[in-house]
């Protein structure tokens, strides 16, 4: 789902499909430039990076918002005329207005638009405390040639996630502890070498992939004395090889997911791993995070997908001898590094499973009469094993929200259409507007077998009383994930302040946690005096053969409150409980950072625990990596 | 939890204005009442499901499943007979809710009741609240049990008010009455055995079928966390069953919250007065038939003053169980399969129990007779009709004090309202001259009785009636009353050791009255604290020293439990003196009755209350708990071994002979 695709979707994929026929031809040509580029990585250390084809800059703030998500040029707004358009050339919703959006955003939050409350206007470098600098490890550092910095922007930049109390305070123009230094590593050496000299001069390292946390994990630890240096991999970015044989591809850990689908895809090949981030998260954090990508079903998570994990600790490099596809030789090591948050050390090159590029796409959704009977058409769906690259499926507030992203309509025809739609499926079948909710699915495969599969799920579903509801429902449905952040940044111009977070549960629960999580938050905010009731939305958003992932959306009207920060971090903790309370887990795929940490050891004991500690205090005694995060 | 911990010193929230229902009754026909317009609002918009869904959702769920094949493995039958056998006990036990049975049942009780009493009173701030409790989360409504009237006067009112009609777990004996059996059953009732035991299937579908119920909350579920009808119109220490059945969905996360809602019935004249008082006396109750209930229909003639329910405050469970549960116990063995609840759900449920019957205690509105009952028993002999009035207008003033709510006639003089109440009870109690006395019941039969026993038995009947009104007033007096008496057989005023002295008495007398467990501590404090606000006690610096002005208080406070102090010493000395050392279940009774019998023809018996089968249970069971009196089981037979020496001992302190030992009870 990469952001430059979706206009052109039908277009990429004939594209794609040629490049596949083409692909034996060029084959030769492409293991030359292989070795080109693997060569030019050694080369890099000492070369400027502005030759890379790069989607992120080292400085970030060239095109990135420094308080707020994503690209600066892409935002909501609501313009004079009160009609709510997303700005910029990026995005299928880019340029377009969104005519019911004002609506539902009143209607739902009891926001108005006459009040504002708006961000601080820029970055206040003077505002930032200055960098403490351990100048014997600066020192050394210059003689390394690796780049580095202790500007305050790049400092702010890195100093934080995108968790609402970081979005919020940077809006407010609290900066807080932030890294002292920025070092970009052009390849592995170069990360050999920082973290030899951090162990040399005690300083702290935290790296910093694609800024994307949401677990507080990039938060310096405020307890931290020692000089804080954000070790930035973007600048490692590089394919290194592709092994056709294998279908493998060694990838330097800094480079972001679209990026990588990118270049894959001009070889004619991809991993498929998408989380929603992909836009800016990188492969090392997914990594340290045990990501998951919306298209698991096919590709497989994170875990699944590496086949070898390269990371530079304090005690040296760990990596595995071969590439066996599995090893029976005591615990998996990887799954020392996958999830650990940075907490031991740097990952720095990963060999990863890649697929050719499917030669065709399909979306679909189906209409549900209530999120009881979609659960249970998921769960068929997981049982018989048929589950599509993805599928998804929306409670009833997701589903209005979703339409309110309804860009506007071209032409009388497509609205009188769509009234048609409503009428059948509300009149006609009976459904229920405030209970009706929606699945979206996304097929991948050759031609054939996706119209098969399409038809099995549309069959399993009808046994669910769900109804086809085309294509066009579906990709909304995904869009909404990748615009949902530039959402919240419109919200918190008007007061509205929100979140989201995830968990994964055993199928026989979905329900029980998905009503009674939502009713906690309704609640927690009214007892904390929110006004007006939030928004408490989830969807199902992955199927295991033993449960689900849920993702969860909660937003609320702060107008009034003297501390909304503090209500909201109460209402997510409540949150939380309620999710474990009711056989959640801790998380799916955010990770545990220092947001969760207080839960850790309930969630896998304290035996468990333990183990962590142990691998930490061998791996790392000195706490170099000392972010904090996890233990 | 602290909404259960209610101490009287704290303001108790109003019940609210209380309006007659049968007023409106009275002006509008009962066949238009009857066909009134009925759409209530159900719980989240969710029409209540037929009985049938019910069924089947049961005989489909997982657990029954589980269960099932379990037992046939076990039992080496095939599953289908289990089965089979499973669906039986739920046709057994099924409310088969109809509208068209409520209606006719509306016009039914509607006639009764406008006959039978003055008013029906009802707190519609109650109602109010309840009615947005259905709308947000299961709802169990937890009445108590004075009366047979009462098993359907709440869907009475709640189809009066236009509220969801609830499903009430009702005794089998109900069910066996031919014709009202259905008629309850399709009027909501759902018939459990009065004795399940180890018949695990039966437990099965029973806890299946009420968890489905509130887990659907398809109707608010009505049961009494008493068990039975209080014989004695005290409140009876909670059964724990239905509660964990009700309560775990919510453990279990099944639903968000529960709301349970203490309802507390009071009546100014029950109809079945002198029956219960017979059946403690071992006058055998007749069994519950659709002939019996025929003949009482000329009981239903007489005037029975007014009934009050009052709705109390809904208390989320979720809030109770706050800090107190920890629900992801339940994370790793599927929900659906049968497990051992663990201590901390026992001691849960446990408390919930205690404290809802306690939150009914507290909204119970009190008649004056029950004070004027309390005053008359403690003075066998009769007594003035001033002085009856004088010591019941004062005792109003205390019970007020102490939080409890009466219902004592605005704008009428206090010799109105003795005289009323007299007249309504003329059966208990007479009046000549200026003198009040407590009557004799009529001879069974008619016939003038000749046999001293048959007098005696007489005399306790209506001392037992007299008795039962009083009982609805000991919860108001119970905590004071105890410390008033732990202070009198304490030889030293240290709090610490008057504090040890009723614990002692606490665990002696807790199958008397109702006390949460685990709040022997704040049970003291509160009745220090009511004693202190009567100006009967001041506390300094750890010492308890009583009042010189306050000694009438105190001891009208310690006069209260005396027919229970003395009952239990009668009951010891016949244990430690005339009882075999083991005897049957089935022996003790009558054995005790007769030795009660025999002191009374001796005039001996201190109170005619020792004659109360109830007490005389209450007394076994304390020293069982107490590990005085030992049970076994022989065949099916229980056998009690008795202690003579331990007993003794707890004479002895309840004498305040010798001092308690802490640590021997461990309960509290």
């Amino acid at each position: 789902m990469a952001s430059n695709g979706k206009s052109s979707e039908r277009q990429r994929i004939a594209q794609q499909r040629l490049r596949i026929i083409a692909g034996h031809l060029r084959k030769q040509e492409e293991a030359d430039h292989i070795e080109i580029a693997a060569q030019e990585c050694k080369a890099e250390s000492s070369r400027t990076d502005t030759a890379k084809p790069n989607s992120v800059p080292k400085r970030r703030q060239e095109i990135m918002k420094w308080n707020g998500w994503g690209y600066s040029d892409s935002k909501f707004l609501f313009n004079k005329k009160g009609q709510a358009e997303f700005t910029g050339k990026r995005y299928r919703l880019s340029g377009l207005i969104l005519p019911s959006l004002k609506e539902w955003f009143e209607g739902t939050f009891g926001a108005n638009l006459q009040h504002k409350s708006p961000a601080a206007a820029a970055l206040n470098a003077g505002a930032v405390p200055p960098p403490n600098l351990s100048e014997s490890f600066v020192e050394e550092l210059k003689a390394t040639d690796i780049p580095f910095s202790h500007d305050a922007e790049d400092r702010v930049f890195r100093s934080h996630g995108h968790c609402l109390h970081e979005i919020f305070g940077l809006r407010e123009g609290q900066y807080g502890r932030c890294p002292d230094m920025v070092v970009w590593p052009n390849c592995h050496i170069d990360v050999v070498k920082i973290v030899e000299l951090a162990c040399k001069h005690n300083v702290c390292l935290m790296p910093y992939g694609g800024g994307t946390s949401v677990s507080s994990a990039l938060e310096c630890p405020p307890e931290e004395t020692r000089s804080i240096v954000s070790l930035d991999t973007s600048q490692m970015n590089q394919i290194l090889w592709i092994d056709e044989k294998n279908l493998t591809a060694h990838v330097e850990a800094g480079i972001i997911g679209q990026d990588l689908e990118r270049l894959l895809n001009e070889s004619g090949y991809c991993t498929g791993h998408e989380p929603d981030s992909m836009e800016f998260s990188s492969l090392g954090g997914w990594v340290a995070t045990r990501a998951s990508g919306m298209k698991k079903n096919i590709y497989g998570n994170i875990e699944d997908l590496v086949v070898h994990i390269k990371m530079v600790t304090p005690r040296g490099v760990i990596e595995k001898s071969c590439q066996g596809p599995r090893m029976s030789t005591g615990p998996d090591v990887h799954h020392f590094i996958l999830g650990s948050e940075g907490t031991l050390g740097v990952v720095t090159e990963v060999t990863m499973k890649i697929r050719p590029v499917p030669e065709y796409q399909k979306y679909g959704s189906v209409v549900f009469p209530n999120f009881q009977q979609g659960v249970a058409c998921l769960r068929e769906v997981a049982k018989q094993r048929c589950a599509p690259a993805s599928i998804r499926l929306m409670d009833n507030e997701q589903f209005q929200f979703g339409h309110a992203l309804k860009p506007q309509v071209s032409s009388m025809f497509t609205s009188f259409l769509d009234g048609l739609k409503k009428f059948y499926i509300t009149k006609f079948k009976g459904f229920d507007p405030q209970q009706l909710c929606v699945a979206t699915l996304l097929f991948e495969g050759d031609r054939e077998k996706v119209l098969q599969h399409e038809k099995q799920v549309y069959d399993i579903a009808a046994k669910f009383g769900g109804l086809a509801a085309g294509e066009d429902n579906g990709q909304r449905g995904y869009m909404l994930t990748f615009v949902i952040a530039y959402l919240r940044d419109l919200g918190m111009d008007y007061y509205v302040m929100g979140e989201s977070f995830e968990t994964s549960v055993p199928w026989d629960r979905v329900l029980d946690l998905c009503r009674n999580v939502k009713e906690r938050i309704v609640r927690e905010c009214k007892e904390k005096g929110v006004q007006f009731p939030p928004l408490s939305t989830c969807r199902v958003t992955q199927t295991y053969d033993s449960g689900a992932c849920v993702y969860f959306y909660f937003a609320f009207n702060y107008r009034g409150l003297s501390d909304p920060l503090n209500v909201y971090l109460q209402v997510e903790h409540a949150a939380r409980e309620e999710i474990l309370a009711n056989g959640g887990s801790l998380s799916h795929h955010h990770g545990v950072g220092k947001l969760r940490k207080e839960w850790m050891q309930d969630a896998v004991s304290s035996v468990g625990l333990g183990m962590l500690k142990s691998v930490k205090e061998y791996v790392d005694p000195d706490n170099i990596f000392g972010n904090r995060n996890l233990l | 939890m602290e909404t259960l911990v209610w101490t009287c010193t704290e303001k108790t929230p109003e019940p609210g204005v209380f309006s007659d229902m049968l007023e409106e009754r009275r002006r509008t026909s009962d066949l238009s009442y009857a066909l009134k317009s009925y759409s209530p609002q159900p719980y989240k918009g969710h029409p209540p499901s037929s009985a049938r869904a019910l069924h089947q959702a049961v005989m489909d769920s997982q657990y029954l499943r589980y269960i099932t094949q379990e037992i046939a493995t076990e039992s080496r039958e095939p599953v289908e007979v289990i089965r089979e056998e499973a669906s039986g006990i739920l046709e057994e036990m099924s409310h088969n809710l109809q509208l068209s049975v409520i209606r006719l049942l509306g016009y039914t009780l509607n006639k009764v009741f406008k006959s039978v009493f003055r008013r029906i009173l009802v707190n519609e701030d109650g109602l109010n609240r309840l009615q947005q409790a259905i709308q947000e989360h299961p709802v169990i409504l937890m009445p108590n049990h004075r009366s047979y009237v009462d098993f359907l006067v709440l869907s009475y009112i709640l189809f009066t008010y236009d509220l969801p009609l609830p499903v009430i777990a009702a005794g089998i004996p109900l069910m066996g009455m031919k014709l009202i059996g259905e008629l309850l059953r399709r009027s909501g009732a759902f018939f459990i055995r009065r004795t399940i035991g180890a018949d695990k299937l039966y437990w099965a579908v029973l806890s299946e079928y009420v968890r489905t119920i509130v887990r659907t909350g398809s109707a608010p579920v009505e049961f009494y966390v008493e068990g039975l009808r209080s014989r004695t119109l005290k409140s009876l220490n909670p059964k724990l069953g239905m509660m964990h059945m009700v309560l775990e969905p919510f453990f279990k996360g099944e639903v968000y919250d529960i709301s349970l809602v203490p309802i507390s019935v009071s009546y100014d004249r029950l109809l079945e007065e002198s029956l219960l008082a017979h059946e403690l006396l071992g006058v055998p109750k007749p069994k519950e038939t659709t002939m019996g209930l025929l003949k009482a229909r000329k009981v239903l003639e007489d005037d029975y003053g007014s009934m009050h329910v009052c709705f109390g405050q809904p208390i989320s469970v979720r809030e109770l169980a706050k800090g107190r549960i920890t629900r992801s116990q339940y994370n790793l063995v599927p929900r659906d399969l049968p497990q051992k609840p663990s201590e901390e759900i026992q001691a849960f449920v446990s408390v919930v129990a205690h404290g809802m019957v306690r939150l009914q205690e507290r909204d119970t509105v009190l008649s004056p007779w029950s004070l004027m009952a309390l005053i008359l028993l403690q003075n066998p002999e009769g007594l003035a009709l001033v002085t009856l009035t004088q010591r019941t207008a004062w005792l109003r003033g205390l019970v007020l004090k102490f939080g409890a709510h009466l219902d004592w006639p605005a704008q009428v003089s206090d010799e109105e309202v003795m005289s009323s109440s007299m007249s309504l009870h003329r059966s208990m109690v007479g009046c000549e001259g200026a003198r009040v006395f407590l009557l004799e019941a009529p001879a069974p039969g008619g016939e003038a009785s000749v046999s001293p026993e048959a007098a005696v038995f007489r005399r306790a009947a209506v001392v037992l009636m007299c008795a039962s009104y009083r009982n609805q007033v000991l919860h108001v007096f119970v905590r004071p009353a105890l410390v008033a008496v732990a202070m009198a057989t304490t030889p030293s005023t240290r709090k610490e050791d008057v504090f040890t002295n009723f614990k002692f008495l606490q665990e002696l007398f807790s199958n008397e009255f109702v006390f949460v467990p685990g709040m022997a501590a704040q049970d003291f404090e509160e009745g220090c604290l009511l004693l202190v606000k009567c100006e009967a006690l001041q506390t300094s610096d750890q010492q308890l020293v009583r009042t010189e002005h306050g000694a009438d208080t105190t001891s009208c406070l310690q006069a209260i439990l005396q027919p229970f102090l003395q009952t239990y010493q009668v009951v010891f000395n016949y244990l430690t003196k005339d009882s075999a050392l083991v005897f049957t279940e089935r022996q003790y009774i009558p054995a005790v009755r007769s030795y009660c019998l025999k002191l009374t023809l001796a005039g001996e018996l201190p109170t005619c209350e020792a004659l109360s089968s109830d007490t005389q249970k209450n007394v076994l069971n304390a020293l069982l708990r107490m590990n005085a009196v030992t049970k076994t089981k022989v065949g099916d037979q229980s056998e009690f071994r008795v202690n003579k020496a331990a007993i003794q001992r707890i004479g002895d302190i309840l004498a305040g002979r010798i001092p308690p030992q802490s640590a021997a009870f461990s309960r509290l």
